[in-house]
């Protein structure tokens, strides 16, 4: 018989240690005597030091991790059980979640993981004010020794805060920024009351319904052993207790003559509340969230009223989104000129873009443009429909990809659909976003981009003064 | 004379507690950023129990429940003589990070009575929300109730913030199966659905945030006369139409303040369990709404025994199955045999050959099954044929009523 001994708690490491020495010296479970104390003796730590480390299946190291937290003193030789057949040949032994043993572990994993969900579950902080500051102390009373591996739980959660949680098994202890893990407590350590309490219990009371009672179900969620840790549930006998005579009233009182209210106010504020002109929507927009990242303020669309033509581009760029107006950047200056080749006079055509915020990336100080993804588009889409019923021009221009997107609602190749088409129900124009020229490294292929650019400015001007005769 | 906070805060509470779809479930993972509070699991949290069984996970409050409106099902519909109360969004900020400092909550559950205008009142809903994220650093769950006659703009920015976005379709029979609904109402709510659907689906495919736990509504039954049948269909309507990540049923129940064209009785609990039930096997095993339905009479499920027993006793020709060599479609139809019970089998199958107590460890239905599964060491014979099967499997017969 070997007797190995092991630190009271969730001694994991020492597990480790000790399964590594005994897979070496090929010892069998049956020959394994597991106990555990305060301080434990040395079982030939020499010889484990020396052993290979053991490799198990990820299923099943995960398993023994957590069931070494159960408080049942037979769990280190019901694991060392289930290594050794591992070991031995039974890799899958974990998939036969019918086997007794595998079954056991099992019930006791899933007891663990009840456990720690349970006490993420019913941790009560109260703060108390220190010399420092604030801190949030609880005192709670796991079933199992979990309490190390709660706290990750707590920390990602309550990382800005500093608190302690107190237990009759350990106690964790974050001061902001490090974890403490420290002695056994009792109630007493703990603070006996919150400013906060009496809220959360007038919270705890109003949100239950009276008439739809079901104790046991509640008890099989929160068990009555939690109940003396949870500041709400002393309300519980009291409010089951009046229940039926509140539903009693509720049903037996007559429907109430109604209050009369006027409907008319609610009518009105429904047709009412959109925005009635083009600057009603602009202060709209511009006290919007940007919906794509980077993006700092909006970039509205410009031009008179009621104008001929609206060109409609991407998205602002640095220099649009630096001045606050659209098409000031190299693409615009380039717009700016073929306008004025082809006759088009810039101050009486209406300028705006599809997504109003500049998307872009920082890189060091450059901050580049990144186009923006069909869905951002489409965030966009209600603003920039509603822009053109204000402005309500004879024709739409869709400058690029984006535009015909934001229009149309639907994806179209933009060379094969360039010159003239319905922009979802307005009547427009497909051509290519000036951007896209000055991309264009072949100097031979950007002259006949551009020569085909001004053909295109030519026919929508032609064509918005048909529409106006 | 003004109302204290926690006065406020009860009469919020209370106006807001009718609503069930108010769990944590099915956010990204996230923790708190250094400086911030707040972290979100996957599956949510229930922090407590209230004695009607129902789980505290949210903050769940309204805004205000002062309405324009007048919903007759509604407490706080314009025309109620309820007392009426309103927070500032400020107010709403600060009690839910007090509360979550605590470990009472998640989150937040915000929505709110139409004060002034829709989109008035939607904007104050995202401000709280904004605040939180933006101010506090809060990173735990939020659901806003969108407001479906709100401007569309508005949706497109709730998303940002909100870990769930719903719009509640309330009563079933006010969802045509036609897209286009004749009457406004109907045909916005669907629009909200419809709009928050595509902006989700395709956050999702752009690795963007946006709703990420995606959007649930809640249907009311009992105060109406339709069908368990109808509302199934308008369920699974729902969940292919807007992909819906839950509906939520909530068995209508007396309110104070009653508008007189409501029944005074509540509807049973049993019913909105029953269609609990139904609507998972609706979403996981396979069933149709009209099996579902042909297991119950005239359109309603059996109140007695769960849907899927009701299935198998009108079925009783497909058994017994066996749990050796049946496919995973089959042994999902076997009473008492649940999801993760089916998955184990099957894992198991690979190794072993099952015998009964082997499947007793891996079910706890087992009485249930015991007339429609083969194991090694067992068959049923002739239990399927028996006449009084569903006397011996049903529990038995009393009147569930308003206090259990
Ligand atoms: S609009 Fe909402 S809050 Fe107002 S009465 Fe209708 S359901 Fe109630």
């Amino acid at each position: 018989m070997k007797r190995i001994e092991l630190c009271d708690g969730a001694d994991a490491e020492g597990f480790r240690q000790a399964v590594r020495f005994l897979v070496a010296e090929l010892i069998p479970p049956a020959e394994v005597v597991w106990s555990s104390s305060n301080s434990p003796a040395l079982f030939g730590e020499a010889v484990a030091a020396g052993a290979p480390p053991v490799a198990l299946p990820k299923a099943v190291a995960e398993l023994v991790g957590l069931v070494v937290c159960h408080r049942d003193p037979e769990r280190y030789a019901l694991l060392y059980n289930l290594i050794w057949r591992v070991l031995q040949g039974e890799r899958s032994l974990l998939e036969i979640a019918s086997d007794p043993l595998v079954h056991r572990l099992h019930i006791m994993a899933k007891a663990i993981r009840r456990d720690i969900h349970k006490m993420h579950a019913f941790v009560r902080f109260r703060r108390v004010e220190a010399s420092d500051g604030e801190w949030f102390v609880a005192w709670f009373e796991p079933d199992h020794l979990i309490v190390e591996r709660v706290s990750s739980f707590f920390i990602d959660r309550f990382r800005s805060m500093r608190w302690s949680i107190l237990t009759p098994v350990g106690s964790l202890r974050w001061d902001g920024d490090q974890l403490t893990t420290g002695p056994a407590a009792v109630k007493g350590d703990a603070a006996t009351n919150d400013d906060m309490e009496e809220s959360w219990l007038g919270y705890y009371e109003s949100t239950f319904n009276p008439a739809r009672v079901n104790p046991s179900m509640m008890r099989a969620e929160m068990p009555t052993r939690y109940w003396h840790n949870l500041p709400e549930a002393q309300l519980i006998p009291g409010l089951l207790q009046a229940a039926p005579q509140r539903v009693k009233d509720m049903t037996e009182r007559e429907a109430m003559a109604a209050v009369k209210r006027n409907p008319d106010k609610a009518v009105a504020a429904m047709t009412d509340q959109e925005p009635k002109t083009l600057e009603q929507l602009n202060q709209l927009i511009a006290a919007s969230e940007p919906m794509v990242p980077g993006g700092t303020h909006a970039v509205l669309g410009e031009g008179p009223d009621r104008a001929d033509i609206a060109f409609v581009g991407e998205q602002p760029g640095d220099q649009e989104d630096l001045q606050g107006r659209p098409f000031v950047g190299p693409a615009g200056e380039l717009l700016n000129r073929m306008m004025d080749e082809a006759g088009i006079d810039r101050r009486a055509v209406y300028l705006t873009n599809a997504v109003k915020h500049f998307k872009f990336q920082q890189r060091g100080k450059r901050r580049l443009h990144v186009g923006p993804t069909a869905g951002e588009v489409k965030h966009y889409r209600w603003w920039l429909e509603k822009e053109l019923s204000f402005v309500h021009p004879r024709l739409v221009v869709a400058l690029g990809a984006t535009a015909v997107l934001a229009l149309t609602g639907k994806a179209l190749p933009v060379t094969k659909m360039r010159g003239p088409a319905v922009l979802g129900e307005h009547p427009g124009f497909i051509t290519v976003h000036p951007a896209y020229l000055l991309r264009l490294p072949d100097a031979e292929a950007k002259e006949a981009a551009l020569a085909l650019f001004l053909q295109d400015l030519r026919a929508i001007k032609a064509l918005a003064q048909r529409t106006r005769e | 004379m003004a109302l204290t906070s926690l006065e406020k805060l009860r009469i919020l509470a209370d106006a807001a507690k009718y609503d069930a779809s108010c769990a944590s479930s099915g956010a990204e993972k996230r923790t708190a950023k250094p400086g911030g509070i707040g972290s979100t699991t996957g599956s949510g949290i229930c922090h407590s129990y209230t004695p009607d069984g129902r789980c505290v996970s949210l903050l769940k409050i309204l805004l205000t429940n002062y309405c324009l409106f007048d919903c007759s099902y509604c407490i706080n519909r314009r025309s109620s003589n309820v007392r009426r109360a309103r927070f500032s969004v400020d107010e709403v900020v600060r009690l839910t990070l007090e509360f979550y400092k605590r470990n009472y909550i998640e989150g937040l559950f915000l929505s709110s009575g139409i004060i002034r205008s829709p989109d008035y009142t939607m904007e104050q809903m995202m401000l709280v929300a904004k605040q939180l994220r933006h101010q506090h650093g809060f990173a735990g769950y939020i659901h806003l109730k969108a407001i479906p006659e709100a401007s569309p703009w508005l949706i497109e920015q709730a998303g940002l913030w909100a870990d769930r976005l719903s719009v509640n379709v309330e009563l079933a029979s006010d969802i045509s199966l036609k897209k286009l609904a004749p009457e406004k109402d109907k045909g916005s709510i669907r629009a909200a659905m419809g709009q928050m659907r595509e902006r989700i689906v395709e956050a999702r495919e752009e690795r963007r945030s946006f709703a990420p736990a995606g959007q649930s509504t809640q249907m009311i039954v009992g105060a109406d006369d339709v069908t368990d049948e109808a509302v199934l269909r308008t369920s699974s309507d729902l969940y292919s139409d807007f992909g819906l990540k839950r509906v939520y049923y909530s068995a209508f129940s007396p309110i104070p303040e009653a508008s007189p064209v409501l029944p005074v009785k509540a509807a049973p609990l049993k019913r909105e369990n029953r269609l609990y039930q139904a609507d998972w096997l609706l979403r996981y095993y396979g069933f149709t709404v009209q099996e579902i339905a042909a297991g119950g009479e005239d359109g309603m499920l059996d109140l007695e025994i769960d849907p899927k027993l009701a299935w198998a006793l009108k079925n009783r020709d497909r058994f017994p199955v066996d749990v050796n060599s049946a496919d995973r479609e089959l042994l999902l139809r076997v009473p008492g045999l649940g999801s993760r019970a089916v998955d184990k089998i099957i894992a198991c199958r690979r190794h072993t050959r099952l015998r009964w107590d082997d499947v007793g460890r891996l079910s706890g239905g087992m009485k249930r099954a015991k007339a429609f599964l083969v194991t090694a060491d067992h068959h049923p014979s002739h239990l399927t044929d028996r006449l009084d099967l569903r006397q011996r499997l049903a529990p038995p017969p009393r009147q569930l009523g308003l206090f259990e």
